[in-house]
């Protein structure tokens, strides 16, 4: 057993601290989430240029051959930042499905893109009556000629609004919530049939409500066996949220640390009252667990498919229960400073309890994890 | 010992009942049902309608023309107001300045201020928070010089809720900055008219402007506009808070919003079912029902406490915590009931004139705003830590 990051995660994990340290104080971040497009395209070519688009990527493509491990390390460097850009939905979630299921001639040309900097991507899979369960598709393709036409809605399709191209989940055959029968495609978003709803999302990112009308799309994959590369897909997003939560908790805890010291009431710093300094320490204990269960995901991607689901699911539902407290206790603790748009830890506070709102919240998860009690560590 | 109302406490509430049902306005209620944004307009059209009936005032002396209920009383009609989505009565005026110019206010005061705050004509808003004075509020440092037959003002109030639209702001200032800390402050009325006042809007996390800034550049306040004696302000100060505390337990809020989120939960689909029937959801639901009703039960102890003689003293330090607490959890489960549509962040559709399509189910569009908006109430009025600092000196004697 080794905690330590590899030489090359070390690398990997210094250049994402740099480009946030140097490239994305709060100020400039701001800019960019009150821009119409809500991110910096500048900044996603430096993404680009330091090949952070291609981690999780083959080599052969330009890639660096990433798995769990490497994409937390990205990921918490991001969440410190609070990086707006659509690394989760254009690298983490469209980009490894398409890894996963894609021919070499459709990766030759969309992971090439990717990488490069000039596809990004949305994962439509969740369905406005399916709430977190991925399995609850309605969404139908049919087959037309060589290609296929989709339709059906998709719901809250993080970044969906700016993506160049959408990796639409849509079934090919089965009923609304059948494991069975779902396929994956690729769908221009400009093209015919697909019309989008985008708005602001709370904590200053961007989704799409998307409604497919006999859009044109190009399968990716078998048709009708997506499910496994699906569910792996969603457990690699689901290890960069929780990473990114734990980044985004780090930063909330040493900034209400500062803020305790540094903050004077009744003639002294008010971290020196002991009701608050018993506060400071839970809220470092659950950010302890929150990377110990971040770390446990990143590294149980490749386990058996019900240990992987039973040890994702886990993270992700304490991810949602400690995000919570801590980014309520950061408030409060600021007093009303935590309260205004204009200090930074109420940004943190936004981003980290909306993230339980994606790709499945503690109750969701809890439940996961109920049906997985039986599974143990050396199953197979 | 009986949990019952009297039979004569039965019948005010019908009396109450029939008041909301027949003077209600229902475009009113209808914002506040669906937490849509209520304007100035809204505010004082109810609170017209409240005077009109003579049930403005909860907490003046009959006299001067308050309702004289009893504490009981007032509690049912929180209560069926808060039922029937009425609009929350702004406390600035009648239930903050009011009772202070009422007990320490001279007759001139009194006959200048009083009416006007009953028929909601003046706006009032509380400048007691400074950059360097939030929970140690005796800590204030905007000072106030006399000079002739004027006090002169210097320095910034902070979290100054609607002082974007008040006529008037009363103050805490410091008019002797060699006395002890509590010992050197006034309390005085201000015109926000008045030249020197600068207004800056502060934002709070939710993209609403509820909060200011407000700054005194040689200010220049009559003297007439002191309330009670010079250097005596601490004690109005203290005075009003048993006021702010009234009503602090929000149980009428929280039974609401209970009642809503209930509604919406049965609605809201989850694999096939009723999201009400989810194990666990239906678990946190039960766990706030029972929270609620022991707020309920502890809020009219104290109450009747008040209505036998006792003031209600360190014991509304108890209430503001647990009522708090629980207003928190409900816009909690609220944002869980929504699921991923707790995301989007549509301020326009909070807008009761929006026309346009919601994203998601209807009462989704505001769930995170307001759990986020709501974080604020452990924070003002106290912070809760300060309320147990309360609880365990003045009633645990630590
Ligand atoms: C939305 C909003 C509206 C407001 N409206 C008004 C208004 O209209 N008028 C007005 O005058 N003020 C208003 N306030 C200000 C409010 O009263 C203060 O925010 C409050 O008193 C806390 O002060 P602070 O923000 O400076 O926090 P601080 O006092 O700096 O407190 C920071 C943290 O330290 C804790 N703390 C402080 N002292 C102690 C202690 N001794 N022991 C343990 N913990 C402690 C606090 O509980 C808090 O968690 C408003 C605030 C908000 C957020």
């Amino acid at each position: 057993m080794d905690f330590k990051l590899s030489d090359e995660q070390r690398m990997l994990e210094e250049t994402v601290g740099r480009l946030v340290r140097d490239g994305y104080p709060f100020d400039v971040r701001e800019k960019a989430r009150t821009s119409e497009l809500g991110y910096s395209t500048d900044m996603w070519q430096q993404f680009a240029e330091l090949g952070l688009l291609g981690v999780p990527f083959a080599e052969d493509f330009g890639g660096f051959n990433g798995g769990g491990p490497e994409l937390m390390v990205v990921a918490e460097g991001f969440g410190r930042g609070l990086v707006l850009e659509p690394y989760l939905a254009t690298v983490v979630l469209g980009g490894t499905l398409i890894n996963a299921l894609a021919s070499d001639a459709q990766k030759e040309t969309l992971i090439s893109a990717i990488i490069g900097g000039e596809l990004r991507l949305a994962l439509a899979a969740y369905e406005p009556q399916g709430r977190y369960d991925h399995t609850q598709v309605a969404t139908r393709a049919d087959k037309q000629g060589d290609g296929y036409v989709i339709s059906g809605q998709k719901a809250v399709v993080l970044h969906g609004d700016s993506a160049d191209k959408l990796v639409v989940i849509a079934r090919t055959s089965g009923g609304d919530n059948d494991r069975d029968g779902l396929s994956a495609f690729v769908v221009d978003a400009g093209a015919e049939g697909v019309s989008r709803r985008g708005y602001p999302t709370i904590d200053g990112l961007h989704a799409a409500e998307i409604t497919f009308d006999k859009a044109a799309g190009e399968r990716l994959g078998e048709e009708g066996k997506a499910i496994d590369a699906l569910e792996k897909t969603l457990a690699l997003g689901i290890v960069a949220l929780c990473a990114e939560a734990t980044g985004a908790m780090e930063v909330a805890c040493d900034q209400t640390l500062a803020y305790i010291k540094e903050r004077q009431q009744f003639g002294v710093p008010i971290g020196k009252f002991q009701a608050l300094q018993h506060r400071m320490v839970e809220m470092r204990m659950e950010l302890e667990k929150a990377r110990s269960m971040t770390i446990l995901a990143a590294c149980s991607l490749e386990a058996a498919p019900a240990l992987r689901a039973k040890r994702v699911a886990a993270a992700k539902a304490l991810i949602g229960k400690s995000g919570r407290k801590v980014a309520e206790e950061a408030i409060q603790l600021h007093g009303g400073m935590g309260m205004m748009e204009e200090t930074a830890v109420s940004h943190y506070a936004k981003r980290i309890v909306m993230i339980d709102h994606q790709l499945g919240d503690l109750g969701y998860h809890m439940q996961q994890l109920e049906g997985l009690l039986d599974v143990d560590d050396d199953a197979a | 010992m009986d949990i019952n109302y009297t039979p004569e406490e039965l019948a005010f509430r019908n009396e109450v009942r029939a008041f909301l049902d027949e003077k209600l306005p229902k475009d009113i209620a209808s914002k506040v049902k669906n937490s849509q944004h209520l304007g100035k307009e809204d505010t004082i059209r109810w609170q017209k309608i409240l005077n009109e009936q003579g049930w403005m005032a909860l907490h003046w002396p009959k006299e001067y023309g308050g309702t004289g209920w009893s504490p009981i009383q007032k509690h049912i009609f929180e209560e069926e107001c808060a039922e029937y989505g009425a609009p929350t009565v702004l406390p600035f005026g009648v239930n903050m300045v009011a009772p202070v110019i009422i007990k320490f206010g001279t007759e001139e005061q009194k006959k200048t201020y009083l009416p006007s705050i009953l028929n909601s004509d003046v706006w009032w808003c509380q400048g007691y928070s400074e950059p360097g004075a939030g929970s140690d509020l005796a800590g204030l440092k905007t000072k106030a010089v006399r000079e002739g037959d004027h006090y002169v003002v210097n320095g910034q109030k902070t979290w100054t809720t609607l002082g974007q639209h008040a006529d008037w702001i009363f103050c805490l200032v410091r008019t002797d900055p060699n006395a002890k800390k509590q010992e050197g402050i006034s309390f005085l009325l201000i015109d926000m008219q008045t030249p020197g006042i600068t207004v800056r809007p502060l934002i709070t996390l939710d993209g609403e402007h509820e909060v200011n800034e407000v700054f005194f550049d040689d200010v220049k306040v009559p003297v007439e506009n002191l309330v009670g004696e010079e250097n005596k302000g601490w004690t109005c100060a203290k005075y009003l808070l048993t006021f702010e505390r009234t009503g602090i337990a929000g149980v009428g809020q929280s039974k609401a919003a209970l009642k809503h989120l209930k509604e919406v939960a049965a609605k809201v689909q989850q694999n096939g079912k009723p999201l009400i029937e989810d194990p666990l959801f239906r678990n946190r639901l039960a766990d706030v029902e029972m929270e609620l009703m022991a707020l309920e039960m502890t809020n009219l102890r104290t109450v009747a406490a008040a209505q036998a003689g006792g003031v209600p003293g360190a014991e509304s330090s108890f209430l503001k915590i647990m009522g708090t607490e629980l207003r928190q959890e409900i816009t909690d489960l609220f944002r869980r009931a929504a699921g991923p549509y707790a995301q989007p962040f549509l301020p326009e559709t909070f807008e009761a004139d929006y026309g346009g399509d919601m994203v998601g189910p209807d009462f989704a569009n505001t769930v995170s705003a307001k759990y986020f908006n709501m974080r604020k109430l452990s924070i003002f009025g106290g912070s809760n830590e300060i309320q147990k600092n309360i609880i365990a000196k003045m009633i645990l004697g630590l």
